[in-house]
């Protein structure tokens, strides 16, 4: 049963990896902006469930810090950008 | 890689948590990649973003109480930050393409 295990936690994170993938090829080809920020929030969301597989595979909670770190920085970045197609600016005066 | 065992009735449903989890990432990210306009590939996003990204952190939820033998909610935290900030990036983004192209997609000025 633990190889069960295993081998749904590889499933699980070939599918995020193709999941980044189809959001990178979006990323590449999105024909406006906003297409491209919504590539970039889903891109780093998915790499957020690749880390968080790979904790649960090891076993190990250091994989924890990093998934939030890279959810909190990916948040301010997605929302930076989207006010910078909303307005110009980010910080506004 | 890994040394430790988990009991059955453990490794059943996080292991099919993650399948669950791993395939609503993919339609998403499909659903991104197939849609014919902005304001459809709004939605299928959000189904790898909210589900998803529940049923991956339920099973880890579940593998880390086995094997730290107490309750681990610390993957609570990515939940709730996740839940309350995702909404707030898509308005972000919505509000951003109604300015720039219009209610109807059509006209765009970019």
């Amino acid at each position: 049963m633990n190889t069960f295990f295993q081998l749904s936690a590889i499933f699980a994170a070939g599918c995020c990896v193709t999941a980044m993938m189809f959001a990178l090829i979006r990323l590449f080809i999105g024909p406006s902006a906003q297409d491209r920020v919504l590539a970039v929030d889903s891109f780093y969301i998915n790499g957020v469930l690749v880390l968080l597989i790979l904790g649960v595979r090891s076993g190990s909670t250091f994989y924890f810090d990093l998934a939030l770190l890279m959810a909190l920085f990916g948040f301010i970045g997605t929302t930076a950008l989207g006010k910078f197609l909303l307005r110009g600016e980010v910080i506004e005066p | 890689m890994t040394e430790f065992t988990l009991p059955v009735w453990i490794a059943l449903p996080a292991g099919l948590l993650l399948i669950c989890g791993g395939l609503l990432a993919l339609i998403g990210s499909c659903g991104l990649l197939r849609m014919r306009s902005f304001y459809a590939r709004m939605h299928p996003v959000t189904m790898g973003t909210t589900l998803g990204m529940g049923c991956i952190l339920v099973s880890s939820i579940l593998v880390t109480s086995v094997l730290l033998r107490r309750p681990a909610i610390h993957e609570l935290v990515i939940t709730i930050f996740i839940v309350i900030t995702s909404p707030v990036s898509a308005i972000t983004l919505m509000r951003a393409a109604i300015t720039r192209t219009g209610k109807d997609g059509e006209k765009r000025t970019d």
